[in-house]
């Protein structure tokens, strides 16, 4: 299937279905997810705030899913030298952006309530979720300041492998250093420790939420095709 | 062999002379260090407490200094163009400027750091446990600051596009460090988070030379 996407034609052919389709199955996801998780009982603990876990938790995921996208998008566009996986990696950087944004305000309103403080600089992760976004500004500035279209891809390239180095410090953070923050509850060893009232909105949630990005990043791809196509079209009228 | 060594000597020059050199990182370290009682007012027990930790920031910030003129001298006067040429690979090239960048650069940095930190009020036994941080995160900073550099190549700006590539892949590092001092200081055990930022610098010696020959060969292209 991979393969069969690289021919841009039949991209802009599935695309233009699928991605109007995983939209709108997100969006019910979502809606469903979180119609679930509002209706769901207050924690003994955290009250009515467990709730910003549903709109939390899996944008936080799919902002490091997004990083993983764009690493794997410039991975192929440097290896294979092919012009939609370029196209792939510089639409995923702008909606990672966005989802770590979001993760990181929520997680704020998340964290007043529940440790005191908007943002705590002793947990790990708070931090590296940070890093994570400013690795996509730092991307985008990247990308954005280099005038020749082709060699500002191919640097842009080289930051992202470089940068997902970062990736598994994200992951394992969370181990390296015990700290204030939630450990690992949804997925360990022996069972998750989230009660099914609480997992099951969080799991339609964090499904909804993957879908959603992956409508995103196919209208954000097809609108980049287009813009080239302009850009070339333009060209070619100037020069005839 | 003899190739590395005079390339190497070149770069060491050229690095030495380079803006002014080990006296600039050096010279802005310590104004930035001064800075800090200036901003937080002279009580002792709160510089002391804070002392060693922001020695570790500024020096950080203070590597990040003389990075731009690392590359783009050689590629505005096409020597990049001839090393190309050269009998070495561009990984190497560029594995042995970040090296003499370490040497002019972060090496008396980290020579000047203990000083700074105990200037400001740290105990005189966190000396050894500073430098060999600053040593060893000097790596890293020399490495990662020239994949930036290397990147900024085709970019209009360089010196403020390169602190944002580059500032926040230092993290990790400036992470292991400061917590290498911090748990010397408090006693704790320390060679778990130094044997990190060593392990970090070794990988970034081991991988970005390949970041950094590809950002050239694109630039050149």
């Amino acid at each position: 299937m991979f393969a069969a996407l690289a021919n841009p034609a039949r991209f802009m052919a599935f695309s233009r279905w699928a991605a109007p389709i995983l939209g709108v199955l997100g969006a019910g996801l979502v809606g469903y997810g979180l119609w679930l998780g509002l209706n769901a009982p207050p924690d003994y603990q955290q009250g009515e705030t467990v709730k910003i876990m549903f709109i939390h938790v899996p944008a936080a995921w799919v902002s490091m899913m997004a990083y993983a996208c764009l690493g794997g998008a410039s991975f192929f566009s440097l290896v294979f030298r092919h012009a939609l996986a370029d196209a792939a990696a510089r639409a995923v950087a702008p909606l990672g952006a966005i989802f770590t944004g979001i993760a990181l305000v929520t997680g704020m309103l998340w964290g007043r309530p529940m440790w005191g403080a908007w943002w705590v600089w002793g947990d790990a992760r708070l931090v590296s979720v940070l890093v994570l976004f400013l690795l996509f500004l730092g991307y985008m500035a990247l990308r954005a300041s280099i005038d020749d279209e082709a060699k500002g891809a191919r640097a842009a390239e080289i930051l992202a492998l470089v940068g997902l180095i970062n990736l598994p410090i994200i992951k394992y953070s969370v181990e390296w250093w015990n700290t204030l923050h939630q450990g690992e509850s949804v997925m360990r060893a022996g069972g998750s420790a989230l009660a099914p009232v609480y997992l099951t909105p969080l799991l339609l949630t964090g499904a909804g939420y993957s879908l959603a990005f992956g409508a995103l990043w196919l209208a954000r791809i097809r609108a980049e095709v287009w813009r080239r196509r302009a850009t070339s079209l333009a060209l070619r009228a100037a020069l005839a | 062999m003899s190739v590395v060594m005079v390339l190497l000597r070149r770069e060491l020059s050229l690095a030495w002379a380079r803006g002014g050199g080990a006296l600039l990182a050096v010279g802005f370290f310590v104004a930035a260090a001064v800075m800090l009682p200036l901003s937080l007012g002279p009580t002792p027990a709160r510089l002391a407490g804070v002392s060693s930790g922001v020695t570790w920031v500024v020096l950080s910030l203070a590597s990040l200094l003389s990075l731009d003129r690392m590359f783009e001298r050689d590629f505005e006067d096409g020597a990049l163009d001839l090393l190309a040429l050269g009998p070495l690979p561009l990984e190497i090239v560029s594995a042995i400027k970040c090296f003499a960048q370490w040497t002019v650069s972060g090496a008396p940095l980290a020579l000047a750091a203990p000083v700074v930190a105990i200037g400001l009020g740290a105990r005189m036994t966190v000396a050894p446990m500073i430098f060999a941080a600053a040593a060893l995160g000097g790596l890293a900073f020399a490495f990662l600051g020239g994949t930036g550099a290397a990147l900024a190549l085709a970019s209009r700006r360089g010196g403020v596009l390169i602190a944002v590539v580059v500032l926040p892949l230092l993290t990790p590092p400036v992470i292991f460090g400061g917590a290498a001092i911090a748990n010397f200081n408090e006693g704790l055990p320390w060679v778990g988070a130094l044997s990190l930022l060593a392990a970090y610098a070794l990988g970034c010696v081991a991988l970005t030379p390949f970041a950094m020959a590809g950002a050239c060969r694109n630039a050149q292209s």
